[in-house]
């Protein structure tokens, strides 16, 4: 034996030494021109988009991160004061609001843009052209599980094949806000349906049964068209547009007659990040190009003066939401811009 | 052996010496048969995980192969799948990786040292041992739980670089410490005996001899357990890097004083296990190339890392002679 040891795990102990003592002193060192963005999937597309955009025209000098933790995880940490920006696929609830309040955190609510929530068949299925809004609640109100499985179950006239269900898991937005629209309750469902948090299995699952009927945001049904087909609705009573079926398309979407499955889909600023430079210039940045990059990822842009009042109210930094609380079906891009905004929580109308 | 075998011993014949010898012979030959049977079942076995590993990997090659090109690796993730690349990605991975190495390698080794060298053989050591035994079978996503409390959350270290060093050099720990004792445990006492008697202390016993001899193991033992980490996804999730990253880390050097920064540590990061996650769940039908590209990119670091750790351990084995 001749070699003294010299290498290996004393030379590595010096960096780690010396990362350690680092540690010490560079703890204060915040992030600066960073943007930190988190929350939902489903709003994720168009900011991831905007992010992009945004980092190219700045040319790396403010730098973006976009996370996806859930509307609802979002929210907790948005509301710790973790975050800059919140994406929401539905509006704040009361809870949340509670929980923002307590920790001092208000917050400028922007609709951004409209998704279709698409409810879709094989396109092998030949019994199909439309489906009712009261025909959708027969299929996915609790009180059909266990009973309702057959396709003649919901209507005679449909034929006697079992009834295969597809849909998103309970913790998206997109399941809150599908039930809320079509049983009138959100997250009451039945519970005996193939759910799964990635919208690629939804596809697969319905594309090659004929028995199947599934539902999730426009953005996964657009390029998958070869493969599914996808209903239109008949909204009942309540539609602008009665005793007709419409088809999801940026146009029935955009005059709301696509009812009720059409929703708006929302970021929140924090008021105290907005007094950054870089947020404020982020946010002017993502109302002004929105329309454009929702239209990108296959959301539906909402009218433009829906944006310049967006910009006005970042620019008058006009707290609070206009929903106090509550989720809400089928409203149109003005009705939402046009609301008086609150921190305080409303009666549910 | 022209003769046919008679299939029963114990009928009259195999009374004779002529039958007594044919019994034995059908006898040697079915336990042949057994024999060569129970090979190409264990060829079989073999192949069986050796065409799943090519199988995969010429799946993941022929799907993602158009996308592999210089500019996949030198642009950011994008929302056009074409345009969209690995940059942060494969940095990112590389920069948790040397935190994590940095971290888990010297304490791992350190460890290890003790228990086999210095340790006293009592029940504190024993339970010791029994415990990190434990942690090397406790689930990934567990020391990510373990780590958003911690790092994220206590320490204040946010979703940096630094956190997921830190989570996945724990996860390696075990692992680490593990392949230090077993290769240490390959050195003959008569090598202690003989540094003792010469009157050297334990730690001259321990830098002279023991870790010289026993670095091969050891570095095969860490790079193999560094691998693993660098496909790890769960953890890094579920302390928050479902990410959209389209810049660097700060650079940690720079032509400004203190030319020395340590930024990057602090830094938002992404790894390529999560952005293939990111493109697996896209609607887009050629996002899946970019994940399969990515999938190759990450096989080829991870068959990289264990390239490294056969050459160590040759390197290291020609070296220690006695």
């Amino acid at each position: 034996m001749t070699t003294r040891f010299t290498s290996g795990a004393l030379l590595a102990l010096v960096p780690a030494a010396t990362l350690f003592a680092s540690l010490g002193f560079s703890l204060q060192a915040s992030a600066n021109n960073l943007v930190k963005v988190d929350g939902s999937s489903t709003v994720f597309p168009v900011t991831e988009a905007v992010a992009e955009e945004f980092q190219k025209a700045k040319k790396g000098a403010i730098k973006v991160t976009v996370g996806i933790s859930g509307t609802g995880g979002g929210f907790k940490k948005f509301c710790r004061g973790e975050t800059d920006v919140q994406n929401a696929s539905r509006p704040i609830l009361a809870e949340e609001m509670d929980t923002c309040a307590k920790a001092g955190v208000e917050y400028v609510e922007l609709p951004v843009a409209f998704d279709a929530l698409t409810v879709i068949v094989s396109p092998k299925n030949t019994w199909l052209k439309s489906i009712t809004v009261a025909e959708l609640k027969k299929i996915w109100e609790p009180a059909a599980q266990g009973k309702v499985m057959k396709w003649k179950d919901v209507n005679p006239a449909w034929p006697d094949e079992p009834l295969k269900l597809y849909g998103p898991g309970s913790d998206s937005g997109t399941f809150d806000y599908f039930t809320e629209a079509i049983t009138g309750k959100s997250k009451a469902s039945r519970g005996d349906f193939t759910a799964s948090e990635d919208d690629n299995v939804l596809v697969q699952g319905v594309s090659n049964d004929k028995n199947a009927l599934g539902y999730f945001g426009f953005a996964y049904y657009d390029p998958n068209r070869s493969k599914l087909r996808a209903l239109p609705i008949d909204g009942g009573e309540k539609a602008p547009k009665k005793g007709v079926a419409i088809a999801p398309s940026k146009e029935s979407v955009m005059d709301g007659t696509y009812y009720p499955l059409a929703r708006p889909i929302f970021i929140y600023i924090s008021k105290k990040a907005l007094e950054k430079p870089e947020v404020k210039e982020f946010s002017d940045f993502y109302v002004n190009n929105a329309g454009r990059l929702a239209a990108d990822v296959k959301y539906v842009a909402l009218p433009a003066s829906a944006y310049s009042a967006g910009l006005d109210r970042v620019a008058k930094k006009q707290v609070g939401t206009a929903f106090g609380g509550h989720n809400e079906v089928g409203l149109n891009a003005d009705q939402l811009m046009k609301r008086t905004l609150s921190l305080k929580y409303a009666e549910k109308k | 052996m022209s003769n046919v075998p008679s299939p029963a011993p114990l009928n009259a014949s195999a009374l004779t010496p002529e039958g007594m010898l044919s019994g034995m012979r059908a006898n040697i030959r079915s336990r042949k048969v057994f024999d060569g049977l129970f090979g190409v079942v264990a060829i079989l076995a073999l192949l069986v995980s050796i065409l799943a590993l090519v199988g995969l990997f010429v799946n993941l090659a022929l799907q993602g192969s158009e996308r592999i090109r210089p500019e996949f690796f030198l642009s950011f993730p994008s929302r056009n799948p074409f345009e969209a690349g690995i940059l942060s990605a494969w940095v990112g991975s590389l920069v948790v990786m040397f935190v994590t190495a940095l971290v888990g390698i010297p304490l791992g080794i350190a460890a290890g040292l003790y228990l086999e060298e210095y340790a006293p053989k009592n029940t504190v050591t024993n339970f010791i041992e029994i415990n990190i035994m434990n942690l090397a079978g406790v689930p990934s996503i567990v020391y990510g739980l373990m780590a958003l409390g911690l790092f994220v959350y206590k320490f204040q270290f946010g979703q940096s670089v630094l956190s997921a060093g830190l989570t996945l050099a724990l996860l390696t720990l075990p692992i680490v410490i593990t392949a230090t004792r077993e290769a240490i445990r390959t050195i003959p006492n008569a090598m202690r005996e003989a540094a003792y008697a010469l009157g050297a202390t334990r730690w001259e016993v321990t830098s002279h001899h023991v870790l010289p001899y026993s670095m091969g193991g050891i570095l095969t033992g860490t790079v193999i357990a560094l691998s693993r980490a660098i496909g790890e996804t769960a953890p890094l999730i579920t302390i928050g890097a479902l990410t959209f990253i389209a810049f660097l880390p700060t650079p940690p050097v720079s032509t400004e004083a203190p030319y020395l920064s340590f930024q990057w540590i602090w830094d938002a990061f992404t790894v390529l296990p999560i952005q293939m996650f990111n493109w697996v769940s896209r609607p887009q039908e050629e996002f899946q190339k970019n994940a399969a590209a990515a999938g190759v990119i990450l096989m080829f670091m991870t068959l990289a890392m264990n390239g490294v750790a056969i050459w160590l351990r040759a390197r290291y084995r020609s070296r220690v002679k006695w």
